[in-house]
C-alpha cells in the first residue's frame, strides 16, 4: 500500500506553508525518522520526517510552492517491494463528485488557486523595527529562511519561479514594483496586470511605504532587466516567508492603525539600585535585567489601565484580561515576537528566567508558533545598541507597543538645579482607533511611576 | 404533474446563452431547467450565425467558380443555381445543431421544457416560475436568457414579403432582381455579400459615415471598397425617411420605396432587408413589478449578469449589445459560476469579446479601434500588414486585405487587432488569446507563425508596429 506524505500542521492554526526544500529525491530510500523536507510557516522551519520506510515514488509538490494548504499530498512513498512507478502514477486526490452540489463546488480542482493571503498572518504577529544586524545565529539549528539560489528568484522554473503576465511583469517594472510582495488573483495565483496596478495605486497613496515595497530595487526578479542603480553594486537577496510577512503584517499596521505617539524619560538610578540588590540576594543563577524590570513595570501599568491594554476589533474593542507581553527579538532575518502569558503574575525571577529562554530559543529557531502567537502589547528594546529613543511600529491586532531606549546619565534640572540622573527613554505607539491619547498618557504616567519607584512594583 | 419540481437554476431561453449557462450549471452539480419556447440554439443555431454561414458558404463557392479558370480550371456547361437547395442545406444545417443541442442538454440531465415561461414571486428563497404548459417549477436562481429580435424603425412595418427582417432574409424562396439593405452592421454585411453572389442587385443603405461602423475606419474603408469594386451600391450617411412597399398580392412582383432625407430621388428594389440592430425579448416574463430594470429594450444587469431583482439574472443578447453568441456563452458560464460561489468566475471585461463578419471579405476584431484607443487618453503604436505580403494568400489567390494591430506604447499592451481578409474570422483568436494572457509585444514577436500561412500577417502586423516587420 502506498504511502501519502502529507503536508504537516506546525501549529493548530497554520493553514498553509511554504514547502521550503526537499531532502530527499525520487527514488530515494527513506527510513522512519529520516529528514524528508523543511517546512517553512510565517516564522519557523520545520523538518518533516518519515513516519515510514520505503521509497520515495513521487512528489508531488515542487520546493520552493507556497501556500500549500494543510493535508495536501506532497509526496507518494512506495513501501517495500512495492513498484514504485505505479505508486507514483496513482491519482493525485481522490475525483471530486460532481452528483452533489456541495462536494462540486468545493472541490480541490475548482478551488485551486486559492492564494490564502489572509490566513496566514493571522497567525504570526510580528513586531516593529527591530531588526538589528545581530545575533549571528547558529548555524546548526539556524531558521533557514534563504532559499538555496538566489538567481532563480522571477526567472522560469525551480524554485521562486513568479507566475505573473506578461504585462504584470512590465508594469511592476516601470513601477519598480516587487512582484514577489504581491499575491495574485489570477488561475493558480497568477499575478495580472490589475494586482500590479492595485498596487501600483495602494503604493501611491500611502508613500512612507513605498521606499520599503521597492526597496532599491531589491526583489525584483532579474529576467525582466530592471536597471539597477549601478551593475554589479547589488545583489538579489530572495525575501523568505517571514520577511513577508514582516512586510506584509507592518505595512498594514502603518496603513490601518493610526498610529501616535508618547514619549516619557524614566530616571532609573533607583531601579539600577534596586537590581543590584535583588541580584546580590538571589539564588544562583538568577540574575534580573533592566529589559525584566521594563516588563514588570509594563505588566503592572497594564493592569491598572485596562483601557491601554486593547485592541480594535472593528464593531467592538477587545481589552485584554492578561498583560500578554510580546517581547520582539532580533533573530538572522527579522524579528519574532514571543510572548510571556499574564506576566502581571510572574515574579521577576520567573519573568527572568521566561524572557531568557523565550529570546534563546527564539535566537535558535526552535519557538513553537503558539509560542509566538497572540499576545496583547508588546515591548521592543534597542537600549543595547545605545538607542536614546525611538518609536515603533504596532504589532497588529494589538493596541501598542512601547519602544524602550537605552538608560544613561544625563543632565537634569531638579528642583531649579542641574543634576546628573540615570534616564530612559520610553516611546508608547497607540493605535487611536483603540487606545486615546489620555489612555496612554495615563499607562505612562504609570509605567513611569512603577519604574522610578521600584519597590511598588514588587508589590 | 400537480407538485412543483424544484431546481437550483431555472435557465429562460435555450440559445448559446442559455443552455451552455444549463450545460455548465450541470456540470457543477445543479440541478438545471431550460425553459425554450421554439428551438433549441437560438436565434444563433436557427435563424443567425449558423444558417448563414452555410448560405455564404454557397455564395462564396460560387464565386469561387469565376475565378477557376485563374487556377487553370475550365469548368464546361452553364452554372445554375437551385435556391430551394441551397436555403434546404441551410435548414438541414440548422436542424442538424439544434438537435445536437437537445442531445447535449439530455447527456447534462438538463430537464427541458417546450413552454413560455413567466417569472413570479420568491417565497423562502424560491422563486416561482410559470410555463405555458400549466406547470410551475421553482429554483433560487433564475436566468434570463431570451436573446432579441430584428428592430423595426418607426413608421416601418416589416411584412415579411416586401420587407424583411433577417429571419425571412434566410429562407428565400426567389431570388429578386433587386434587394435594398438598410444597415450595414454584419448582419447587414453578410446578407449584402450574399445576395450580391447570388446575382442579386444589392444597395445597402448606412445612416453612419461608414459601413461596419463598429469595425475601425481603416477596416471598414477596405470592406466599403471591396464592396463597391464588387458592384454593391452602398450609399453612408443616409437618413431614412420612409420605406413603403407597394405590395401587391403576388409575391414576386413586390416593390419597396426608400426616401431618404435631403434626396431628390428615391430608391426603388424588388425587396428590402431591415438590418437596424436589434431589441430585447423582455415582454410577457412576469418582469413587470419586479425591481428588473429595463432601459431601451435590453435588460439592465451588473459585471455579473445580476439584475437589480436579488436571484434573477440576465445574459445574452436581451441584456444588449455587443449581439454576440460568444458573448451570450461566456456570460452564461461566468453567471453560473458566480452563482456557485467559484473562485474562478471572472467578468467578460471591457474589449474582451471578438467580433466576426462573415462577408466577402471577411473581418474580425478584438478591443479597441486605432480612434477608441486614442480617444481613450492611450499613446499608441500601429502596427499594419497587407496580405499582399503574405505567401499563402497569394497562393491561395485571396490576397487583399489587412491586418492592424495597436499597442500601448508605455507598456506593450494589445490594445486592439482588426482584420480585413481571407479567414481572419478563423484567426483572430490568436490575438484574443494573446489579451487574456496579457502578452506585450515581446511574447508575440517571439511566437514562432508557421510558414506558410495566413496567421504570418498577424505576426508581421506586430512587428510592423515596432518598425520591424520584414516581409513589407
Amino acid at each position: 500500500m502506498a504511502v501519502e506524505i502529507k503536508m504537516p500542521a506546525l501549529s493548530p492554526t497554520m493553514e498553509t506553508g511554504t514547502l521550503a526544500t526537499w531532502n530527499v529525491a525520487v527514488g530515494d530510500e527513506v527510513r522512519s525518522g529520516d529528514v524528508i523536507a523543511e517546512i517553512e510557516t510565517d516564522k519557523a522551519t520545520m523538518e518533516v520526517e518519515a513516519v515510514e520506510e520505503g521509497v520515495i515514488a513521487s512528489i508531488l509538490i515542487a520546493a520552493g510552492s507556497e501556500n500549500v494548504a494543510v493535508g495536501t499530498v506532497i509526496a507518494r512513498l512506495a513501501e517495500d517491494g512495492e513498484d514504485v512507478t505505479s505508486v507514483a502514477a496513482a491519482p493525485q486526490q481522490p475525483a471530486p463528485t460532481t452528483n452533489q452540489p456541495d462536494a462540486a463546488l468545493h472541490s480541490a480542482s475548482e478551488q485551486a488557486p486559492a492564494s490564502t493571503p489572509e490566513t496566514a498572518p493571522e497567525t504570526a504577529p510580528v513586531s516593529a523595527p527591530v531588526s538589528a544586524p545581530e545575533t549571528p545565529a547558529p548555524a546548526a539549528t539556524a531558521s533557514s529562511v534563504q532559499p538555496a539560489a538566489s538567481s532563480s528568484v522571477g526567472s522560469s522554473g525551480g524554485a521562486g519561479r513568479i507566475f505573473a503576465s506578461p504585462l504584470a511583469r512590465r508594469i511592476a517594472a516601470d513601477h519598480n514594483l516587487d512582484l514577489a510582495a504581491l499575491s495574485g488573483s489570477g488561475p493558480h495565483g497568477r499575478i495580472l496586470r490589475a494586482d500590479v496596478e492595485a498596487a501600483v495605486i495602494a503604493s501611491a497613496t500611502a508613500p512612507d511605504i513605498a521606499p520599503g515595497v521597492t526597496s532599491g530595487g531589491m526583489g525584483v526578479p532579474a529576467a525582466i532587466g530592471v536597471p539597477l542603480a549601478t551593475p554589479g553594486a547589488s545583489e538579489l537577496i530572495p525575501n523568505s516567508q517571514m520577511r513577508k510577512i514582516i512586510a506584509e503584517r507592518l505595512q498594514q499596521s502603518k496603513q490601518i492603525a493610526p498610529h501616535f505617539y508618547l514619549t516619557v524619560d524614566c530616571e532609573i538610578d533607583q531601579l539600577l539600585q534596586s537590581r543590584k540588590q535583588l541580584n546580590a540576594l538571589a539564588e544562583d543563577g538568577v540574575k534580573i535585567s533592566v529589559n525584566d524590570l521594563v516588563i514588570r513595570a509594563a505588566a503592572q501599568a497594564l493592569i491598572k489601565v485596562p483601557e491601554a491594554n486593547a485592541s480594535w476589533e472593528g464593531d467592538h474593542t477587545r481589552l485584554f484580561t492578561h498583560a500578554d507581553i510580546s517581547m520582539a527579538v532580533a533573530i538572522d532575518g527579522g524579528l519574532i515576537t514571543p510572548v510571556i502569558w499574564a506576566a502581571e503574575k510572574k515574579g521577576l525571577a520567573e519573568l527572568s528566567q521566561i524572557s531568557r529562554d523565550l529570546a534563546a530559543r527564539a535566537r535558535s529557531g526552535s519557538l513553537a508558533p503558539e509560542e509566538y502567537t497572540g499576545g496583547s502589547f508588546t515591548i521592543s528594546n534597542l537600549g543595547m545598541f545605545g538607542v536614546r529613543e525611538f518609536a515603533a511600529v504596532i504589532n497588529p491586532p494589538q493596541g501598542a507597543i512601547l519602544a524602550v531606549g537605552a538608560g544613561e546619565q544625563r543632565p537634569i534640572v531638579r528642583d531649579g538645579a542641574l543634576a546628573v540622573a540615570t534616564v530612559m527613554t520610553v516611546t508608547l505607539s497607540c493605535d487611536h482607533r483603540a487606545v486615546d491619547g489620555a489612555v496612554g498618557a495615563r499607562w505612562l504616567q504609570s509605567f513611569k511611576s512603577y519604574i522610578e519607584n521600584p519597590v511598588t512594583m514588587l508589590l | 404533474m400537480t407538485d412543483k419540481q424544484s431546481f437550483d437554476i431555472i435557465v429562460i431561453g435555450g440559445g448559446p446563452g442559455g443552455y451552455v449557462a444549463a450545460i455548465r450549471a450541470a456540470q457543477l452539480g445543479m440541478r438545471v431547467s431550460v425553459v425554450e419556447r421554439e428551438h433549441l440554439g437560438g436565434v444563433c443555431l436557427n435563424w443567425g450565425c449558423i444558417p448563414t454561414k452555410a448560405l455564404l458558404r454557397a455564395a462564396e463557392l460560387r464565386h469561387s467558380l469565376d475565378e477557376m479558370q485563374d487556377f487553370g480550371i475550365t469548368i464546361g456547361g452553364e452554372i445554375s443555381i437551385d435556391l430551394a437547395k441551397v436555403v434546404k442545406r441551410s435548414r438541414k444545417v440548422a436542424g442538424r445543431l439544434s438537435a445536437g443541442v437537445q442531445h447535449l442538454l439530455k447527456k447534462n440531465k438538463v430537464a427541458l421544457f417546450d413552454a413560455e415561461a413567466k417569472i413570479g414571486a420568491v417565497a423562502d428563497g424560491l422563486r416561482t416560475v410559470t410555463l405555458s404548459t400549466g406547470e410551475s417549477i421553482t429554483a433560487p436562481h433564475v436566468i434570463i436568457a431570451t436573446g432579441a429580435r430584428a428592430r423595426s424603425l418607426p413608421g416601418i412595418v416589416a411584412d415579411g414579403k416586401s420587407i424583411l427582417t433577417y429571419r425571412e432574409a434566410m429562407v428565400p424562396e426567389t431570388m429578386p432582381k433587386s434587394l435594398l439593405i438598410i444597415g450595414s452592421g454584419a448582419i447587414g454585411a453578410e446578407f449584402a455579400s450574399f445576395y450580391h453572389d447570388m446575382g442579386v442587385e444589392v444597395t445597402l443603405i448606412e445612416a453612419m459615415d461608414t459601413i461596419l461602423p463598429v469595425e475601425d475606419a481603416e477596416i471598414s474603408a477596405i470592406v466599403q471598397k471591396a464592396f463597391a469594386k464588387r458592384g454593391i451600391k452602398i450609399i453612408t450617411g443616409a437618413k431614412l425617411r420612409s420605406l413603403t412597399n407597394t405590395s401587391k398580392t403576388d409575391a414576386s412582383k413586390t416593390s419597396v420605396t426608400a426616401t431618404l432625407e435631403g434626396s431628390g430621388e428615391d430608391l426603388i428594389a424588388e425587396r428590402a432587408i431591415l438590418a437596424v440592430g436589434i431589441i430585447g425579448n423582455t415582454e410577457n416574463l412576469g418582469l413587470e413589478g419586479s425591481a428588473v430594470v429595463i432601459d431601451r429594450g435590453h435588460i439592465v444587469t451588473d459585471q455579473w449578469a445580476a439584475t437589480a431583482e436579488p436571484g434573477i439574472y440576465a445574459i445574452g443578447d436581451v441584456t444588449g449589445p455587443p449581439w454576440l453568441a460568444h458573448k451570450a456563452s461566456h456570460e452564461g458560464i461566468m453567471c453560473v459560476e458566480k452563482i456557485a460561489g467559484l473562485k474562478q468566475a471572472h467578468p467578460l471585461g471591457d474589449g474582451a469579446v471578438p467580433g466576426c463578419t462573415y462577408c466577402r471579405p471577411q473581418v474580425a476584431s478584438v478591443g479597441m479601434t486605432e480612434t477608441a484607443a486614442t480617444e481613450a487618453g492611450y499613446k499608441i503604436k500601429v502596427g499594419r500588414f497587407p496580405f499582399v505580403g503574405n505567401g499563402k494568400a497569394i497562393a491561395m489567390g485571396d490576397d487583399q486585405g489587412l491586418v492592424k494591430t495597436i499597442f500601448d506604447e508605455k507598456t506593450g499592451e494589445l490594445l486592439g487587432a482588426h482584420m480585413v481578409g481571407p479567414e481572419v474570422t478563423e484567426l483572430i483568436q490568436g490575438y484574443a488569446i494573446a489579451r487574456t494572457l496579457e502578452a506585450t509585444e515581446t511574447e508575440l514577436m517571439q511566437t514562432i507563425f508557421p510558414h506558410p500561412t495566413l496567421s504570418e500577417a498577424m505576426h508581421e502586423s506586430v512587428l510592423d508596429a515596432f518598425d520591424r516587420a520584414i516581409h513589407f
